[in-house]
């Protein structure tokens, strides 16, 4: 009974634990939704349920097939294709427009700082299907509906606000003393921005760009405005699959998926850890 | 160019410095600085004096008037091109780089040989005595090896001017002293121009050739230390380096470099007249804590009053007294800790005692 201090009562253990206990209970019901997902995406046979031979963890309940199925579909395999595509496009797009926007306003000379932030960052307030709506009689003028370039700018006004906020946070820690100090040391702007700043600011430059590549990778709300037969990305793809043929390929996929978002999340984890390293020089 | 120009290596002309057009933060600052000579800008926060290094360094525009440099005008020279060194209060220091990075990087946006850089670098770690942590982070480092990198990344490339603003107001005490017995040693043996920003008087009192004070954007003096200290030229000055005793007073008589003064509590003192116009009638008397002698005494004087003992306090390498003056205004004596320091109880009456040379006789500030 060591844990808790002497003057803790009955009550004050009680709320203790129940406390502790509620909060697993919202993360279970946070988490078994997707948790439950992973497991069903090997199942062998076709249904969305988990066999007896599943429950009574039998080998060959189990197999790889939707999966094989993901990659032998060549619908499926152009959606990835152009997820990536199209997400990693979008993504360095988003970054280069957000990290320049970012070095703009956080000076101190910028006027209409907060017009110009609020302008910027609306993609994120406005509801997707607005823009969507907007963007498709925009497009219709220039072409660009039904094609890959449409899709990337799109993708990038989506992203470049998130890029905005992380290197905006990035830059609000950065000692204007250390630009300075290399200008003074004799390097001219541009150069003083490269070497010093944008190593400095590179952890936000970079879970910037991250959170735009997601925001692209799981888009659909556009993707079904503005996309052609050949523009079809993975989300777009499960969601006429989903009408089309239920099979356990799409669980097959949100798996991948997955694995894909928790790796985005690591990288994410490892860069801000990084970033406090260097600030408080390890 | 004309001689004038020969023997001041930088100028400051008339240079004034508005933020908003309306108040000046710098008015009408003029100074001259030869080869080689550490000069100090010292004054309270808010004077002007970091906004005139800004200037200086390029990280502020001039408002009017100009700054040159050998003669020739800096006001349209880019900051990356003024080829001046600056030391900064946060040391700035870049963190993702190692020490030696750090160093050589002035050198490298100058494009020199890697080779070139490698040697110099090493003298300059060898300078400051940090041989051994070239490959270290500027974040392992402690606050005064920080400052050393900091000095030495600002001196590498020889620059004409170094400039250094507040650099060891981080630091602590003991450190502090330290830095400045390492600053001045390396100003002796580089032979560098220095402009120092401070609010710190112990520190431009120790290390500068010559100190100029700065209140409300003017410079009320500028002189070599000992001059400031021993002949304040207004009561700004006077009060503001080392501590000081003012006795507001009447004056009675001009003479050519002095005048008589009625005080409260003596007869008439006789002071060095610093800046009381022949018609004032009201001026303040300063006389140094350190400069007062209670009798009896051994040492000559010239004036002679009579104060109230209040407290004595022991602080180890003198003793401080105070004392009140018929007018309630306080004095400060200090005396050395010897035999000769004398015992008084309260409300007991003292006689103290200075010479003329040491007090001066200031105009009444006008508040």
């Amino acid at each position: 009974m060591s844990k808790f201090p002497h003057y803790f009562s009955i009550w004050d253990k009680a709320s203790h634990y129940g406390l502790k206990w509620t909060a697993w209970a919202v993360l279970f019901f946070l988490m078994l939704p997707i948790l439950v997902i992973i497991p069903l995406s090997f199942n062998v046979e076709p249904y969305f349920t988990f066999t007896d031979g599943m429950l009574r963890l039998d080998p060959d309940a189990y197999s790889l097939r939707w999966y094989k199925e993901i990659f032998s579909d060549d619908k499926w395999v152009l959606a990835i294709q152009n997820s990536f595509f199209i997400g990693i496009f979008a993504a360095l797009l988003a970054t280069v427009i957000g990290t320049v926007a970012a070095v703009g306003l956080s000076r101190p000379e910028m006027p209409f700082k907060r017009l110009i932030t609020a302008l910027l960052l609306s993609p994120m307030i406005v509801p997707l299907i607005i823009i969507a709506a907007g963007m498709f009689f925009f497009y219709t003028r220039f072409n660009l509906v039904g094609s890959y370039l449409g899709l990337i700018i799109a993708h990038a006004t989506l992203g470049t606000p998130f890029v905005i906020i992380t290197v905006t946070a990035a830059l609000t820690g950065f000692d204007r003393s250390l630009y300075n100090a290399a200008l003074s040391a004799g390097a001219a702007p541009l150069k003083a921005f490269w070497d010093i700043v944008v190593p400095l600011i590179r952890p936000g430059v970079i879970s910037g760009g991250l959170f735009a590549f997601v925001t692209s990778f799981d888009e659909v709300v556009l993707v079904l405005f503005l996309a052609g037969p050949g523009q079809r990305t993975i989300p777009k793809q499960m969601f006429s699959g989903l009408r089309e043929q239920i099979n356990p390929t799409i669980l097959a996929v949100a798996t991948l998926l997955i694995v894909v978002s928790v790796a985005f999340l690591m990288t994410l984890e490892f860069l801000r850890r990084r970033a406090e390293r260097i600030r408080s020089g390890q | 160019m004309s001689s004038k120009s020969d023997s001041s290596f930088l100028q400051f002309k008339n240079v004034k410095k508005s933020y908003d057009q309306k108040t000046l933060v710098v008015k009408d600052f003029n100074l001259d600085v030869k080869k080689g000579e550490f000069v100090t800008l010292l004054g309270p926060s808010g004077s002007g004096k970091t906004t005139v290094l800004m200037m200086l360094a390029g990280f502020e525009s001039i408002t009017s008037g100009d700054i040159t440099i050998q003669g020739e005008s800096i006001k349209r020279t880019a900051p990356y091109r003024r080829n001046i060194g600056m030391v900064f209060q946060s040391y700035a220091l870049f963190p993702h780089l190692t020490v030696s990075e750090n160093l050589g990087y002035p050198l490298s946006v100058r494009k020199l040989d890697k080779s070139d850089i490698k040697a110099k670098v090493g003298n300059y770690l060898k300078l400051i005595e940090l041989e051994a942590f070239g490959d270290r982070y500027p974040g392992q480092l402690s606050g005064g090896q920080r400052q050393r990198v900091a000095l030495a990344r600002a001196l590498i490339y020889e620059p004409r001017l170094v400039l250094m603003d507040e650099p060891l107001g981080a630091l602590d005490k003991k450190l502090r002293e330290q830095m400045q017995f390492e600053i001045s040693h390396l100003h002796h043996r580089l032979g560098f121009t220095v402009i120092y920003v401070t609010h710190d008087q112990t520190e431009a009192l120790t290390m500068s050739s010559r100190i100029a004070v700065f209140n409300n954007g003017v410079v009320q003096q500028c002189a070599p230390p000992d001059d400031l200290y021993e002949r304040p030229s207004n009561a700004f000055v006077a009060g503001f380096i080392g501590e000081n005793n003012f006795i507001s007073g009447n004056v009675s008589a001009h003479k050519k470099k002095t005048v008589s003064v009625a005080v409260p509590g003596g007869r008439k003192i006789v002071a060095q007249n610093a800046d009381v116009g022949s018609g004032e009638k009201n001026c303040i008397i300063s006389i140094r804590p350190e400069k007062i002698f209670i009798q009896p005494t051994a040492h000559a004087y010239d004036n002679e009053i009579t104060a109230k003992f209040v407290a004595r306090y022991y602080v180890g390498d003198f003793i401080r007294y105070n004392f009140r003056l018929a007018d309630r205004t306080e004095i400060t004596v200090k005396v050395l800790n010897d035999l000769a320091a004398p015992e008084f109880s309260e409300d007991e009456d003292a006689k103290l005692v200075w010479l003329t040379k040491d007090c001066f006789a200031f105009r009444k500030e006008r508040q």
